[in-house]
């Protein structure tokens, strides 16, 4: 009754819904959906509003001149799923999590280790605007 | 022991000899008088109490075991229960040594966190103003035991931290091996990577503790950045030994590649723009928190709902705290990844003896303003 745009849903609605496969569909759902968002081009970023650290890698990518998109996910329904989903990918805390050109990078941590490392920049070149951004 | 008894008796651990029932009952006396410990006082009698009962049947220095064979013989039972007694009093005696110790232990412990709050206090002038955290009735609350294990870490850590500084010192100016070197390196950014850990469990006991520096000594405190030095001031230490062309002229001067420069450069860069970030989000952080802690109406006295927000928004302060420990912890890294052995163990000497004069600065302003005017 809740699920919202998947093909199966349409297919199962005649037959008698068990618990266990209500709660594995979600789940696939879910992680479908976090593949979808992700996989958009450039830098894509999950975050919340209340996260602090989430702002931080913000604004790191507009000062290396990127303009990520950002999936604020507290007024998702999914929230709570999105955030299990994101962790079973192996993002090391739920938000932030950056995906560059649909691949993980991982969380603040992660980001940050690989900006000091000198291996951010490489990985967001064709993302990067010639022009100084002024948010 | 080679005393074998053909008569094996277990000991009767509650039959005691009647000669010595009254040193047992006064020793059992003392340590629950003083509240299950012994002080020292009390301890003294029962020692000597129990040397006498042990040589109560030997006689004239003979050896224990001649007499235990003499008397199996003859009165097996009384050897058995005085066998059993003394291995009874016996035990009871180590338990009563071993609780004496903890709590000598426990008294060492508190005298050289008490010797370094003096010390402290010296310091900041007999400042007390924000030594004591109070609670909304005004009392002041004693400091966690985390906190207070981690203050007496800290100030282990930064003797050790003196003694490398030493050690890298001495051998940078005569001749030393790469390997040696390495070595002593490794050392240091263990001894960093150390403190961070820490830190670490400090910050979840306390974030408000290490945000405020008072572990560190106040010249230290007047340059914190999220709870600890800034990651670009390590690169500034860097810099002499890069941009510098004088020290060329001094012995052992292993000078800087091209390409080792241009990584500095970009570390530098990278590593203030994650600096900036991360100020920003802080900011972010202070402003969210001050209005959660300022919603609604101000001054009706009643304040819960405002409280719980603020609360649940301070666990972030916790991460913030992490990730500024990551920042400087990753600057090193990249650091050490960059330069030689030689350079980085110049680097890390720098580094080290730059943050003593901070702590001789504080020490030098302490004293310079209690001369009386």
């Amino acid at each position: 009754m809740h699920f919202t745009n998947s093909n199966h849903t349409k297919q199962n609605k005649h037959r008698p819904i068990k618990a266990k496969s209500l709660i594995h569909k979600t789940n696939i759902d879910i992680m479908d959906k976090v593949m979808r968002m992700s996989s958009e081009k450039g830098v894509v970023i999950f975050t919340k509003s209340s996260c602090c650290l989430c702002y931080t890698v913000q604004i790191l990518f507009r000062d290396l001149r990127v303009q990520p998109t950002i999936h604020e996910i507290d007024n998702d329904p999914d929230c709570r799923e999105i955030e299990k989903a994101l962790l079973r990918i192996g993002c090391s805390t739920a938000v932030p999590a950056v995906f560059v050109g649909g691949k993980l990078v991982g969380s603040t941590n992660e980001v940050m280790s690989l900006h000091l490392s000198g291996s951010l920049v490489p990985l967001i070149k064709p993302y990067q605007s010639l022009l100084y951004q002024a948010n | 022991m080679n005393t074998t008894s053909t008569h094996f008796v277990p000991p009767r651990r509650f039959e005691i000899y009647e000669t010595t029932l009254n040193q047992v009952s006064m020793w059992e006396e003392s340590f629950k008088n003083n509240g299950g410990i012994f002080t020292p006082n009390s301890i003294i009698i029962p020692t000597d109490a129990k040397l006498d009962s042990l040589s109560e049947d030997t006689s004239h220095g003979t050896p224990h075991k001649f007499d235990q064979e003499a008397s199996t013989s003859r009165h097996p039972d009384k050897t058995q229960r005085r066998l059993a007694q003394n291995r009874e009093a016996a035990r009871k005696s180590r338990l009563r040594k071993k609780a004496y110790v903890q709590q000598l232990e426990t008294s060492r412990l508190k005298l050289i966190h008490l010797e370094q709050e003096l010390d402290r206090a010296r310091q900041q002038g007999f400042y007390e103003g924000n030594r004591v955290d109070t609670n909304a009735l005004g009392f002041s609350d004693k400091m966690s035991s985390g906190i207070v294990a981690f203050e007496m870490e800290y100030g282990h850590w930064v003797e050790e931290q003196n003694r490398q500084i030493s050690e890298l010192r001495t051998v940078l100016q005569g001749q030393v091996s790469d390997v040696e070197l390495r070595l002593l390196v490794d050392n240091a950014m263990k001894h960093y990577f150390q403190l961070f850990r820490m830190k670490s469990a400090a910050a979840k006991i306390d974030v408000f503790y290490i945000m405020s520096g008072m572990w560190k000594t106040s010249a230290e405190r007047f340059f914190m950045w999220i709870g600890g030095f800034r990651p670009s001031e390590l690169l500034k230490v860097i810099d002499k030994l890069v941009f510098h062309p004088w020290l060329v002229l001094l012995p052992h001067f292993d000078p800087l590649m091209d390409q080792q420069v241009l990584d500095v450069c970009n570390l530098r860069q990278s590593c203030q723009q994650a600096e900036d970030a991360v100020s920003q989000g802080m900011e972010k952080l202070q402003h969210t928190l001050a209005d959660s802690v300022a919603a609604g109406n101000l001054g009706e006295g009643s304040y819960i709902p405002q409280i719980t927000c603020a609360m649940e928004r301070l666990e972030a302060l916790v991460s913030f705290v992490n990730q500024a420990d990551h920042l400087r912890h990753e600057t090193l890294q990249q650091m050490h990844r960059i330069l030689t052995t030689r350079q980085a163990a110049r680097g890390l000497l720098a580094l080290g003896e730059y943050f003593q004069r901070l702590r001789a600065l504080s020490s030098s302003w302490a004293t310079r303003q209690r001369e009386p005017t």
